[in-house]
C-alpha cells in the first residue's frame, strides 16, 4: 500500500550532482600509517606539536641529564684528566631518578589519552591494525628514551674527542655506552608501556609507573645490601634480577666492561650473568605480549 | 568547623575505591614479604632491619603512599572538573581542604605505620626499638608529606609528577650529592624523630637536631595547609587539556 507522500516522492525522484568527488590519489596504506604513528608519537614524547606548557618538562628534564655531560666534560679539560669522571655504560644508572620522570611523563601520555578520549576507534577505522598500533608506539617510546640517554653521551664523547682522551679508548666506551642505552631504552619502555596501557587516567598512570620503576629497585638495593652484610655475595647477583634498573647494571658490569653499583662493586658472573640478558629478552617479550592482549579489547 | 563527614565520606570512596586501594597495599605487602624472607634466610639482624626500614620502607614506601594519597584526595577532582559540584555546597573551603587533609593523614597512616611495625617485629622482634622507631617517624612523617603533597594537589595539575620530583630527587639524589638539600627533607626530619626513639646502639642518624626537626615539622605542615585552603578559595575551574 503506498501513501499520498510516497507516491508525489516517486513522481520527482532524481539525482542531484551536489559535487562531492571520488579521491583518485594514491593510497598510502597500511606502512605508512604505521610511520605518521611513530612520528607522531615521538614527537608528542617531546611535547613538540603542542603547546609550550607541554614542552616544558620534557626539556627541563632532558636539560637536567645533559648538563652532568657538559660539567663532566669541563671537569676533565680543565683539570687534565685522562678520562671521563662517569663511564659511559653507566650513564643513564647514575641519571635513574630523572630518567624514571621522563618514562613516567612520556608513557602515559602516549597511551592513555587516546584511552581516555577514546580515539582509540578512529586509529582502527585506518589501515593500521592492532599490533601496528602496538609496536608503533613502543618503537617510539624506545627511540624517545634512546635519544634521551645516547644525546648526552654524544656531547660528552664529542667533548672527550676535543679534550684528547684518546679516541680508541672514547670510541670503544661510546659504543658499549649506546648498546647500555638502547638496552635500557627498550626494557624500560616495555614495561612503562605496559603499565601506562592500563589506566586512561593520566596522573595515576604517571604514579604507577614510578612505582613500578622504583619500588623494586629501591627493595632490591635494600635486600642486596642486607645479603652482602650478611655475608652471602652469591645471592647478591642473583637478587639483582628482580628489578628493571638492577637489571641493567649488571648487563652492563657483566657484559660492557662497566662498573657495577653492587655492593663492593659486585660483578655477575657465571650462570647468574648469563641469567641477566635472558631475563631482560624475556621481560620485554612478555610485556608486549600483555600490550598486544590489552589492545585487543581497548577502547571498544 | 574542620571535618565534615560528607565530604570526608566521598574522599575515603576516592583514595580507596577501585584499583586504587591495591596500589595502596601492594606496597606494604612488598614490605611484610621482604621482611619475612630476610628473617628466614638470615635470621633476627639490627643491622638488617636498619637498611630495609629506613632503606626501603621511610625512603620509598611513605612518600610513595603520601604522592597517592595526598594528591589523590583532592587532585583528580579539580582535574575533571567535579569539585564545582563540592565548592557550590554550603561548606567553608577551608573545611573542605582540612577533612580531605585529615582523611588523607588517616589513610598514609594506616598503610604505612603498621606495616613498618609488623615488619620491625618480624625482622628483629623490636629489638632495641627499631621498629617502633620507624613507626613513629613514618607517622610524623605521613603527616607532612599529606600537607604538601595536598598543596601539591591544589597548585598544579601535573601534582604527581612534582610530588614524585620531591621525593625521588630531591629526596634521594639531591640528598646523596649535596648535603645542605638534607636538612630540607621531610625524610631527614622523622628520621630525627627516629634516631631519639630508638636505643644508642641502633644505627640511625639524622642530619638535623630533633628541636629544629619537630618546628620544620609543624611548619610545613600547617603552611601547607593554609596555603592549600588559600588556593581553594581562589580556584578557577577552566577545562583545558
Amino acid at each position: 500500500m503506498s501513501t499520498g507522500t510516497g507516491t508525489g516522492g516517486v513522481r520527482d525522484a532524481r539525482i542531484h550532482d551536489i559535487g562531492y568527488r571520488h579521491y583518485e590519489g594514491r593510497r598510502l596504506g597500511r606502512s605508512y600509517a604505521r610511520r605518521s604513528l611513530i612520528t607522531h608519537s615521538l614527537r608528542g614524547a617531546y611535547g613538540l606539536g603542542r603547546s609550550a606548557r607541554h614542552k616544558v618538562l620534557p626539556f627541563g628534564l632532558f636539560g637536567i641529564t645533559a648538563i652532568p655531560a657538559i660539567v663532566m666534560v669541563a671537569v676533565a679539560i680543565t683539570t687534565g684528566l685522562d678520562e671521563l669522571p662517569i663511564e659511559y655504560t653507566s650513564y643513564a644508572l647514575f641519571m635513574q631518578p630523572i630518567l624514571g620522570l621522563y618514562i613516567a611523563l612520556a608513557a602515559p601520555q602516549m597511551v592513555s589519552l587516546d584511552l581516555r578520549f577514546k580515539t582509540i576507534p578512529l586509529y582502527f577505522s585506518r589501515p593500521v591494525e592492532r599490533n601496528d598500533y602496538v609496536a608503533a608506539k613502543f618503537a617510539a617510546l624506545s627511540l624517545a628514551l634512546f635519544l634521551f640517554v645516547s644525546v648526552p653521551l654524544l656531547i660528552a664523547y664529542a667533548g672527550g674527542l676535543l679534550g684528547k682522551l684518546g679516541f680508541a679508548e672514547q670510541t670503544s666506551g661510546f659504543a658499549r655506552g649506546l648498546v647500555a642505552a638502547a638496552v635500557f631504552a627498550v626494557l624500560h619502555a616495555a614495561i612503562a608501556l605496559l603499565v601506562a596501557s592500563l589506566t586512561p587516567r593520566r596522573g595515576f598512570g604517571v604514579a604507577a609507573v614510578i612505582a613500578t620503576l622504583t619500588v623494586p629497585y629501591f627493595a632490591v638495593t635494600a635486600v642486596q645490601v642486607v645479603a652482602s652484610e650478611q655475608g652471602s655475595p652469591g645471592a647478591v647477583e642473583w637478587l639483582g634480577l628482580f628489578s628493571p634498573g638492577t637489571l641493567l647494571d649488571g648487563i652492563q658490569a657483566a657484559f660492557l666492561g662497566g662498573v657495577s653499583e653492587f655492593p663492593d662493586e659486585l660483578e655477575p658472573s657465571g650462570a647468574a650473568a648469563a641469567c641477566y640478558p635472558l631475563v631482560a629478552a624475556g621481560l620485554v617479550v612478555l610485556c608486549s605480549y600483555l600490550l598486544t592482549r590489552r589492545y585487543r579489547k581497548a577502547g571498544l | 568547623m574542620i571535618y565534615n563527614s560528607t565530604v570526608a565520606r566521598l574522599t575515603y570512596r576516592a583514595l580507596l575505591g577501585r584499583r586504587r586501594a591495591l596500589m595502596l597495599l601492594a606496597l606494604p605487602v612488598l614490605l611484610l614479604v621482604i621482611a619475612v624472607v630476610i628473617r628466614a634466610l638470615g635470621g633476627a639482624d639490627d643491622r638488617a632491619a636498619t637498611e630495609i626500614l629506613g632503606g626501603f620502607a621511610l625512603a620509598s614506601m611513605v612518600p610513595l603512599i603520601g604522592v597517592i594519597a595526598g594528591t589523590g584526595a583532592i587532585a583528580p577532582e579539580i582535574d575533571d572538573g567535579s569539585i564545582v559540584y563540592l565548592l557550590s555546597k554550603p561548606i567553608s573551603r577551608r573545611t573542605i581542604i582540612t577533612t580531605k587533609l585529615l582523611v588523607a593523614i588517616s589513610v598514609t597512616i594506616a598503610f604505612t605505620t603498621t606495616p613498618i611495625l609488623l615488619a620491625g617485629m618480624i625482622l628483629n622482634d623490636n629489638s632495641q626499638q627499631i621498629g617502633s622507631a620507624y613507626t613513629v617517624a613514618a607517622g610524623v612523617a605521613s603527616v607532612a608529606y599529606s600537607a604538601v603533597f595536598l598543596l601539591l594537589g591544589t597548585v598544579s595539575r601535573n601534582a604527581v609528577v612534582f610530588g614524585l620530583v620531591y621525593a625521588l630527587v630531591w629526596e634521594a639524589l639531591f640528598g646523596s650529592l649535596v648535603p645542605g638539600a638534607r636538612t630540607l627533607s621531610i625524610q631527614q626530619w622523622s628520621l630525627a624523630l627516629a634516631e631519639r626513639v630508638a636505643a644508642d646502639g641502633a644505627d640511625i642518624t639524622s642530619d638535623v637536631a630533633l628541636p629544629t626537626a619537630l618546628i620544620l615539622l609543624t611548619a610545613a605542615t600547617v603552611l601547607g595547609t593554609w596555603y592549600a585552603g588559600r588556593r581553594l578559595r581562589v580556584l578557577k575551574v577552566a577545562g583545558d587539556e
